[in-house]
């Protein structure tokens, strides 16, 4: 059976090695912040981070990530103590209905991890994947840019 | 081996030089002017603009994101990156004070206005086979289109390669004139007009053997083996002759549907062909049938049951790993490609796609690593990459099942040199331990 | 664990029981949804240890409706917001609002509420006066207690018992002055986003119930399509399978676990055989299909009948939309129990009491055995496959008694089996007079039903293919002043003489329902392009064209403050366009007008949004951020329908059936800025805004490309090649 660390800690999980990680976190550990959106990789709402860098979690077998560090948007805060990034999004009233938002803050958090302070093009090549059905766009953005301490009205349209 | 290709040509390319230089390198600037009466009629700009849809101008005349036409994007060559130029009718960064006369030179000989050889990224060699008519035409929807100022970026080449004249030689070489206008290919009396018309459009204008066929340490493609594949952008660009490894034949109505949009036998472009592909959206059917119809021949007629059809073997679970590649194929890839063909823009199997039976793995691990992406407002596939999934051993865990379950050829011998070099920036095997989260 | 679990969901409803059914005729002069649930205690509960609970029957479908209604409630009662409890639709508990949609949460509920706590904190002073001696009046109601001049307090909960649990709310209530609101009009940080950006949010599909198991459903290829015969054995004997279920054409497997169950649906989808479907038109017969379908007509609007048929220049055009798509982020999921007697049911439908209506006669079950619990799920915009899950999840649990059954949709299903935004047809036709002004008007829609929801249980699609099938009831257009397909066919504008048809097409070769706007999104976009054309063909600029046009000061505010801030008029770069639109959604909610800039790309007919001013009065703002966010959300989504969207569709049916084959805005296609100007108007009745942005965007984009192009679009989605095709080579 795969051991798993996600968000820093490890445990075993009853589940073969094929199954996607995005089932496991959901059902196995508790951890509801990955949402299903398509299980096809279209879509992003089940994006997490391994080793910092945004995977999708819906096509990610569970067995490849033995020995490898997993967050989920819960590694990054809770509702009461959220993390720098989930503090800008909450600033910024980014979320509608927010089945997407959690694939996003890892989308982003993975970005300001490469690149600490992206230019506005770089913010948005890199949301490109991950869809929004309820326009949250222009908040989300505001938000990506509040946390890379840009100002977050600022559009800075020039890659 | 690459670099070893390239200390060739500069040797070759040095030698060449004193010959070129004295022989042929001088070329005579052309009196600046703009399009005379007549030449831009709506009719011939119309019909211009699926000329150059077929000739994928805007693909290489265009950088990503930017205006069209207005050049800068780059394009990787063996000997280095090649900057296309701005073609709008900009006077001082573009085409504005070009005659019809300069514009025909340049796709002919490959010579611009002023009279600098034109390096052989820009297909001329196969563009001098275009009728008068087909090149006025080009030139009217070239000097319609919105001018836009952005001068060129320089070429990032080594000396001496960097050195215009030696294209000179290049040209004596390489170069077979004079062509015949209107074709290149053999006029073949038992084929019928549509085939003629897809030889002309194959050969001259969409330039197809420039990926397609092999190309020698010169850069020059290899006119004895046409079609017999070639290389693109670092992509493996698959024989359309005879001995194409595709698992099932290529009729015309695949290529068709290849060509258009998709093929639910073969699957669809990846890599430099998606933007070949997309270009058709705006030319009309019969200029793609023609295409297809003349593609199918190149492959020949072979007998039927010549090619294996797809393949979809069991694999044994004894070697470990082939057994770690097929559980990362069971968790990540058959959501869609074992769907039977239900998600949109999946095979039946993969044992349809000629990627895996590619001599190299090259192609699959690009797709692998960086997916296919969602085309731009657009219906096209989407497929995610796996570059920061999977480390390296998984790619190649990957690679080797995909490779063992859906061709009958062996398993690929560079897979391991391959990954590291398109991987470099994944985890490898070493990078587990200690990561951070 | 911020899971929900069977358990918490039950201990919270068990806490409230009963409420009180609408009394007497007298109960239709009160405002909003007190029409229907007139007591206090429908509305607001204060329990004996003085918390204070307010239920609402309307529902959160990310448009900020909690933190709005806890505002209001906590403005009238002098609480603190975080201090209340609100409990969402809900069969059991809450006032029956029907659906939340129409963009009525806030006129029907807010409105409810705001009477309802003004007339609890009249019934708290009055308790406390009558403990303290003191006049009501002189008393403060604050702080969860009610206080008198001299200090002396007594606590909501002490008063609790004191208080009629069935008072009515009164006919005139003393509402706080709106010059006090100190929460009201306030941007509230939004309640439910904490939760949402940190993996806390529980919704529908995120219920681990004890003992649950998963279900999937299996399809069939094509809509129409029938099941002929299924080899069951080996998938029900496969690892963690507890059965697979098979009525008629209803094809399900249940699991222990979500992966077995999603392995186990592959494997029974490789073995069912289906035969036959129904046809659908080629993409290119579609509007022709339309066209020639029988209708039934209605005139909405007959002005100036009689007068004489005025003399000057007509001008006409014709509209047409393709169907497009709700396409949730979430595929809809439902989670069911039966015990056995009582059936309950978890799920993100907009209307718990009509899905409850539906689900008790497709069981056959009394209603009042049926139990529908609204829990959040992906933002809907309308009619999505929600009330099919919740149908599937009941159909599962009466199989299945004493297990929860979770039903998840595949995005696939939800992309083929969603009923759709319905395909639509215009045709405007106007006279303009010497004066340049409209002299006559003649307009038609024709459109299908907007409407297929429940009650109706052959409004489910599962109950339509059940081996005794429910069929689904003749469709119904929806009346005016409200509309369906007419819905904003009439032009606020000041037209002397106008008719304005709504032709009802009762059959459609796609399923159809309520996607967000329902037919205003055409109108407004048909009418909004139509005054674009014959302020260009009167010579005049087309926002003084639409003022010199209306007398409504709130129509004219709106287009004012939107064509000021955008810089209406201001020359703009080469390939580069302004366009205007302006509607009052329904002609009776929020006044929404819009001002925006496109770039469109010759070569290749792509246009981007640049930048947009929107101004909106929705009346009384609660929130200001609630109703920026919806016209955001709007503007963009409508943005991604206008530019790029329709389903696309073969003679076999629809071949959208994935984000590969129905493409939507992605983040590039978001303008640089967009500005929400809200006009506020404290007192004044809360006029829904969620649907208002719709129409208007559409017609601001058609109306820009024409002056960034050249070109005048008159087809939904103003796709690319179309745009390309108008321009020419
Ligand atoms: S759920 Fe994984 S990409 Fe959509
Ligand atoms: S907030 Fe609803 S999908 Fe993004």
């Amino acid at each position: 059976m795969p051991t798993l660390t996600v968000n820093g800690r490890r445990q075993v999980v009853a589940a073969e090695p094929e199954t996607p990680l995005l089932y496991v976190l959901r059902d196995e550990l508790g951890l509801d912040g990955a949402k299903f959106g398509c299980g096809l990789g279209q879509c992003g709402a089940c994006t997490v981070e391994v080793e910092g860098r945004a995977v999708l979690s819906c096509l990610t077998p569970v067995g490849v990530l033995e020995g490898r560090a997993v967050t989920t948007v819960e590694g990054l805060g809770t509702p009461e103590h959220p993390g720098p990034l989930q503090a800008a999004f909450i600033a910024e009233n980014a979320a509608q209905c927010g089945y997407c938002i959690a694939g996003m803050v890892m989308r982003a958090h993975a970005l300001l991890r490469a690149v600490p302070h992206p230019s506005e093009a770089e913010i948005r090549e890199a949301l490109r994947f991950n869809l929004c059905r309820c326009g949250t766009h222009m908040r989300i953005l505001a938000a990506v840019r509040r946390a890379a301490g840009h100002d977050p009205a600022a559009t800075g349209a020039t890659p | 081996m690459r670099r070893r290709r390239i200390a060739v040509g500069l040797a070759g390319a040095l030698l060449l030089a004193g010959a070129g230089f004295g022989l042929a390198s001088w070329r005579p600037a052309l009196a600046p002017g703009g399009p005379g009466p007549g030449e831009t009629t709506p009719e011939r700009v119309g019909r211009g603009a699926v000329l150059a849809s077929l000739g994928y101008c805007a693909s290489c005349h265009t950088a990503q994101g930017d205006r069209p036409y207005a050049g800068g994007r780059g394009l990787a060559t063996p000997f280095g990156t090649i900057y296309a130029t701005n073609i709008t009718p900009d006077p001082e960064t573009g085409l504005g004070r070009w005659t019809l006369a300069a514009f025909t030179r340049a796709m002919r000989e490959g010579v611009d206005r002023e009279g600098r050889h034109l390096y052989p990224a820009f297909p001329y060699t196969h563009y001098a086979g275009l009728t008068e008519a087909d090149i006025a035409a080009l030139y009217a929807f070239v000097m319609t289109r919105e001018p836009v100022r952005q001068a060129a970026r320089p070429n990032a080449l080594p000396f001496p390669l960097n050195w215009r004249p030696l294209l000179a030689g290049w040209k004596l070489l390489f170069v077979r004139e004079p062509r015949i206008p209107g074709t290149t290919a053999p006029a073949d009396p038992r084929r019928d007009s549509e085939w003629h018309r897809g030889a002309y459009l194959a050969e001259a204008l969409s330039h197809c053997g420039a990926c397609h066929t092999p190309r020698n340490s010169l850069g020059a493609e290899v006119k004895a083996k046409p079609y017999a594949g070639g290389e693109a952008d670092g992509w493996w660009a698959p024989p359309l002759d005879r001995s194409s490894p595709a698992p099932l034949a290529w009729s015309e109505d695949a290529l068709a549907r290849y060509l258009a949009e998709w093929d639910p036998q073969h699957g669809g472009a990846a890599g430099p062909m998606r933007p070949v592909v997309d270009a058709h959206r705006t030319v009309p059917a019969g200029e793609i049938r023609a295409l297809a119809a003349y593609t199918a021949s190149l492959y020949g007629a072979g007998p039927a049951g010549s090619r294996t059809g797809p393949v979809d073997r069991a694999v044994g679970t004894d070697d470990p790993a082939l057994a770690r590649g097929a559980t990362i194929y069971a968790g990540a890839c058959a959501t869609c490609h074992e769907s039977g063909g239900g998600v949109p823009y999946t095979t039946a199997s993969l044992g349809h796609r000629t990627t895996l039976r590619a001599p190299d793995p090259r192609n699959l691990l690009l797709v692998l690593r960086d997916g296919v992406a969602p085309r731009e407002h657009a219906a096209g596939p989407i497929m995610p990459g796996f570059g920061a999934a999977l480390t390296q051993g998984q790619m190649r865990d990957l690679a080797a099942y995909l490779r063992a379950r859906f061709s009958p050829d062996g398993p690929w011998p560079d897979l391991d040199a391959t990954i590291r070099d398109l991987m470099r920036d994944s985890p490898g095997p070493g990078a587990r331990a200690g990561a951070g989260g | 664990m911020t899971a929900l679990t069977r358990r918490t969901l039950l201990v919270g409803g068990a806490l409230l029981v009963g409420i009180g059914l609408p009394r007497g005729a007298r109960a239709d002069a009160l405002p909003g949804s007190l029409k229907e649930a007139p007591r206090i205690d429908a509305w607001i509960r204060i329990g004996e240890d003085g918390a204070v609970t307010v239920l609402t029957g309307k529902a959160e479908l990310g448009q900020g409706i909690k933190t709005a209604l806890i505002q209001v409630a906590a403005e009238e009662l002098g609480l603190e917001p975080a201090s209340l409890r609100l409990v969402t639709a809900d069969t059991e508990l809450t006032p029956d609002e029907g659906y939340t949609a129409g963009s009525h949460s806030m006129q029907d509920s807010a409105t409810a509420i705001r009477h309802a706590a003004a007339a609890a904190r009249a019934l708290l002073a009055a308790a406390a006066g009558r403990r303290l001696g003191a006049a009501p009046e002189t008393l403060t109601v604050s702080g969860g207690a009610v206080t008198a001049p001299d200090g002396r307090r007594i606590g909501f909960g002490e008063l609790a018992a004191a208080l009629e649990p069935d008072a009515a709310v009164p006919d005139a209530v003393q509402l706080r002055d709106p010059a006090d609101h100190t929460i009201v009009g306030r941007p509230l940080p939004r309640v439910d986003i904490p939760a949402k950006v940190a993996g806390g949010a529980a919704y529908v599909q995120d219920i681990r119930a004890p003992g649950m198991v998963h279900a999937r459903i299996v399809r069939p290829p094509r809509p129409g399509a029938r099941l002929v015969s299924v080899e069951t054995g080996a998938v029900a004997g496969r690892p963690g399978v507890i059965r697979v279920h098979r009525d008629g054409d209803f094809l399900a497997v249940l699991a222990e676990r979500e992966y077995a169950a999603v392995t186990a649906m592959g494997a029974l989808a490789r073995v069912a055989v289906w035969q036959g479907g129904s046809p659908v038109p080629e993409p290119d017969d579609l509007f022709p299909d339309l066209a020639g379908r029988s209708a039934q007509r209605t005139l909405i609007l007959d002005r100036g009948a009689g007068t004489p048929a005025p003399a000057g220049r007509r001008i006409a055009a014709r509209y047409r939309r393709r169907y497009q798509m709700h396409g949730s982020i979430g595929p809809s999921c439902a989670v069911a129990e039966f015990d056995g007697d009582r059936l309950t049911v978890w799920s993100h439908a907009q209307g718990m009491f009509p899905l409850r209506k539906a689900l008790a006669e497709m069981l056959g079950l009394p209603e009042a055995q049926v139990r529908c619990i609204h829990v959040e799920g992906s933002g809907c915009y309308g009619h999505n496959g929600a009330d099919d899950a919740a149908g599937d999840a009941a159909l599962l649990a009466r199989a299945l008694p004493g297990r929860p059954v979770r039903a998840q949709y595949t995005r696939e299903q939800e992309h083929l089996w969603e009923p759709y935004g319905a395909a639509m047809l215009t045709e405007a036709a106007a006279v303009l007079g010497a004066d340049g002004r409209i002299a006559d008007w003649d307009y038609a829609v024709r459109s299908p039903t907007h409407l297929t929801r429940p009650p109706g249980a052959g409004q489910l699609l599962s109950a339509r293919m059940l081996d005794k099938p429910f069929p689904a009831p003749p469709p119904k257009a929806l009346p005016q002043p409200e509309g369906g397909g007419d819905r904003n066919a009439i032009p606020l504008y000041r037209l002397p003489r106008a008719r304005v048809a709504h032709d009802f097409v009762a059959d459609m070769p796609l399923r159809v329902s309520a996607l967000r706007s329902l037919g205003a999104y055409m109108n407004v976009f048909s009418i909004e392009s139509f005054l674009d054309e014959l302020a260009e063909a009167a010579g005049t600029d087309p926002v003084a064209f639409r003022l010199a046009h209306l007398d409504d000061p709130r129509a004219r505010a709106v287009i004012e403050a939107a064509s000021g801030r955008f810089g209406w008029g201001t020359p703009l770069a080469k390939g580069s366009g302004a366009g205007f639109a302006f509607a009052r959604y329904k002609n009776l909610a929020a006044y929404c007008a819009l001002a925006v800039e496109v770039a469109v790309e010759r070569e290749s007919g792509r246009v981007r949004l640049v930048r947009a001013h929107a101004a909106v009065d929705a009346g009384e703002v609660v929130n200001p951020h609630g109703i920026r966010d919806q016209i955001e959300g709007g503007i963009i989504q409508a943005m991604s329908w206008s530019l790029f969207e329709a389903v696309a569709h073969d003679a076999e049916g629809p071949t959208s059936r994935d984000w590969s084959t129905y493409p939507i805005a992605r983040f590039p296609d978001v303008p640089d800025r967009l500005d929400v100007h809200l006009i506020d108007r404290p007192g004044s009745p809360f006029l829904g805004a969620g649907e208002v942005a719709q129409g208007p965007t559409a017609a601001a984009l058609a109306n820009a490309i024409r002056q960034a192009a050249g070109v005048r679009l008159r087809e939904l989605p103003m796709r690319p090649e179309l745009v390309k095709a108008a321009i020419g080579v």
